[in-house]
């Protein structure tokens, strides 16, 4: 996928100005909030959970290792394989490897935000196999020649004549003459013209929301049911998923199940949540008759222990997207990348680089709503802070935003100064009365009128 | 509260520089909740605006003049979640690495309150004015959640002679302020600030309250630029019953 987080200011732009896309997150904005709190609030035990929840993974993360092999040990103890992929390239050479050996042509996929990081399917494409996604709302956005907006809600842009749009161009092969407009009839189509994918589908690629220590299991929570159809039905089962999915045993995944479906949706749990467990046994009636676990890093090892190690317990909810007010204006594509909102803003610096992705820890008012909902108690206004640092510190920062800072901060730390100084500043700010326009601050009166000082600072007129 | 306490005033630099009204507002409330007041002159910032954009050395030069300034008052007040926040959540987070002025930064935290917290869960004032408005309230973000502050100022206006509160849509939605971001971002903070205004609208209210400067200049300047007729003061301007000068978006 192409990154564009340095244009995030244009792209947000762009955003704000786009009527269909203001309109799919006027919508959506409310229905995710309430969702949740009315979960939430119906489960007393909350915040006890999410006590336990950072304890797991914390514990998890300290003995990262352990845990990975023996998840590795149980998946071949069930007939299983698992491929280490240090970086995207790597991950999608052995995804390819895996396929052309099974001589495989169409691959089915469920919805998987790592998939999207690795860019998967531009690679499966390339090499010559037909890919289809299987998530309505991620089948919606490959016809739309889209990423995803939202990490648990990916078509969360488009709005339902947009999508009868897209049915309507891409469908006519299968049949489809008129347009659709109501609900239940583009699922239903949707439904119809997946069913023949998934029975002919050779691969079947998901992620994995937790990976289980214990049981070699992996797991996904879905609610379409699209998922399970990916991963029982083709001949050879792909999951792909990073290092800091697993933990030790089911009730573990239990614990944090709890609390994904109820931050994420303000469902108690997902429709389906499946369990895989290497191949097809003799006696199963169905299921692949190949398992394999891509396990990714792209640079998370390198997290463990660093001040951005926090990070490392996100279980890809999606609350901190949702209660964002900068992502609910502007959307999930203007943040340019895979991984939009607070927690993306975090992320996306860490995988491509501050130099490119720079602008999107600062554009957050660190307002703290993130961290206030986010189950995994991730404190995610701390993390952009410490970009802000990197970025301050190797003078990635525009010149002028630092001149003014440390032309502030001289003043700042000379009080007589800066008293004598702000004194007279105020005193001819008040006389020139309410401003519509002021140099070096248009920024603040683009929109907005400069309030009128009283006429003397504070501690001038204390000092009388 | 021990017997007529010495409280250092923080009086913020924009309530220096915009509103010196809500400073000598937040006086006569201290004054009246039996605090003995004094205000240290050679006080600017709280350095945030380094703190939030990554020039933590000039954040910490700060933060220590600052510290030295108040440390050795009973409590440290100022009308402002925001910078209350940064001396009490922030400072100890400064000095991570530094030992020595960590335990002090966080002996200093203990002492920092918001004006209105510190009115109701250290003083319990008792609140004489009268306002006979319909007024709504915007809980600014750091008050609401680095300081857990949603109650007091409530119970604090339900004391007001003839007020009438009236809660507003999302009030714990960010304004869109954000320090620089609203500069460096005008356009998403024109977005947010014209989302906040209309919630404000929506309840018919002729006044806007609010516990910081920054929020109330960002609301003030919106809605003096869209000429609306709703008035903006700082709730310390109301409690001490000091609204008798011209509201914020005059």
């Amino acid at each position: 996928m192409k990154s564009t987080p340095h244009a995030f200011k244009y792209q947000a732009k762009q955003a704000l100005k786009n009527i269909h896309l203001q309109s799919a997150l006027a919508r959506s904005k409310s229905h995710f909030i309430d969702k949740r709190r009315a979960a939430i609030d119906a489960l007393p035990e909350f915040d006890a959970l999410r006590q336990r929840a950072r304890k797991i993974k914390e514990h998890t993360l300290a003995h990262l290792d352990f845990y990975l092999e023996e998840f590795e040990k149980q998946v071949q103890n069930s007939g299983g394989e698992v491929h280490w992929a240090e970086t995207p390239d790597s991950a999608c050479e052995q995804i390819i490897s895996i396929a052309k050996a099974a001589k495989a042509q169409r691959v089915t996929k469920g919805k998987s935000m790592i998939c999207e990081e690795i860019a998967l399917n531009s690679a499966l494409e390339k090499a010559g196999f037909d890919v289809v996604e299987t998530d309505l709302g991620e089948y919606i956005i490959q016809l739309a020649k889209e990423p995803p907006s939202h990490i648990i809600a990916p078509a969360v842009h488009k709005t339902r004549e947009q999508v009868a749009d897209l049915f309507h161009q891409h469908h006519q092969k299968y049949g489809l003459n008129e347009k659709l407009s109501e609900i239940p009839d583009l699922v239903n189509e949707a439904r119809h013209v997946l069913r023949e994918k998934f029975l002919s589908a050779d691969v079947g690629i998901t992620g994995a929301n937790f990976l289980i220590a214990k049981t070699g299991s992996t797991v996904i929570v879905t609610n379409e049911g699209n998922g399970d159809l990916t991963n029982t039905l083709p001949r050879i089962h792909i999951v792909v998923t990073s290092i800091e999915k697993v933990v030790p045993t089911l009730e573990d995944c239990t614990t944090l199940l709890r609390l994904l479906a109820r931050s994420a949706t303000g469902q108690e749990i997902t429709s389906y949540t499946t369990f895989s467990t290497g191949p097809r046994r003799r006696e199963d009636l169905d299921g692949p008759t190949e398992f394999h676990v891509v396990l990714v890093d792209n640079g998370r090892s390198s997290l463990l222990g660093s001040e951005f190690h926090d990070m490392l317990r996100c279980i890809r909810c999606g609350a901190c997207l949702n209660h964002c007010p900068v992502y609910g204006a502007v959307g999930g594509h203007a943040y340019g990348w895979v991984y939009p909102g607070p927690m993306g803003s975090v992320l996306t610096p860490l995988m491509l680089g501050l130099k490119e992705a720079g602008e999107l820890p600062n554009a957050s008012t660190l307002c703290g709503r993130c961290e206030a909902v986010c189950p995994m108690q991730i404190p995610l206004p701390k993390l952009l802070r410490a970009h802000r640092v990197k970025e301050y510190q190797a003078k990635l920062s525009p010149f002028s935003g630092r001149f003014a800072l440390k032309l502030w901060a001289f003043f700042a730390k000379k009080p007589r100064l800066y008293h004598r100084l702000t004194a007279l500043m105020i005193r001819l700010l008040a006389k020139l009365g309410c401003r519509r326009y002021l140099p070096f601050a248009g920024g603040w009166t683009e929109s907005r009128d400069l309030p009128v000082p009283q006429g003397k600072t504070f501690m001038a007129a204390w000092k009388e | 509260m021990t017997h007529s306490p010495r409280v250092g005033l923080f009086v913020t630099c924009l309530v220096d520089l915009f509103r010196p009204n809500v400073g000598f507002a937040a006086i006569k409330l201290l004054e009246k909740a039996g605090c003995q007041v004094e205000v240290p002159t050679a006080q600017t910032c709280c350095g945030q605006p380094a703190y939030n954009n990554g020039d933590w050395a000039n954040s910490r030069a700060i933060a220590k003049q600052v510290i030295e300034l108040f440390y050795d008052f009973d409590y440290i007040v100022a009308p402002s979640g925001s910078c209350i926040g940064m001396l009490k959540r922030h400072y100890p987070q400064l000095f991570e690495a530094d030992k020595k002025w960590q335990v002090k930064a966080q002996a200093f935290a203990e002492r920092c309150y918001e004006l209105v917290s510190f009115l109701t869960d250290v003083c319990q004032i008792k609140i004489e004015a009268g306002f006979a408005q319909t007024v709504t309230y915007h809980d600014s973000c750091s008050g609401l959640r680095e300081l857990g502050i949603a109650k007091q100022p409530r119970q604090l206006l339900s004391d007001v002679q003839g007020i009438n509160l009236r809660d507003m849509n999302e009030s714990d939605v960010c304004c869109g302020f954000g320090g620089t971001f609203c500069v460096k971002y005008p356009d998403i903070s024109a977005r947010l600030v014209s989302d906040k205004v209309a919630n404000i609208e929506e309840t018919n209210a002729d006044v806007l309250l609010a516990g910081d400067m920054g929020c109330l200049l960002n609301i003030a300047g919106r809605l003096k630029r869209l000429n609306s007729s709703v008035k903006v003061y700082h709730i310390a301007e109301v409690l001490a019953n000091m609204t008798n000068v011209p509201a914020i978006n005059d």
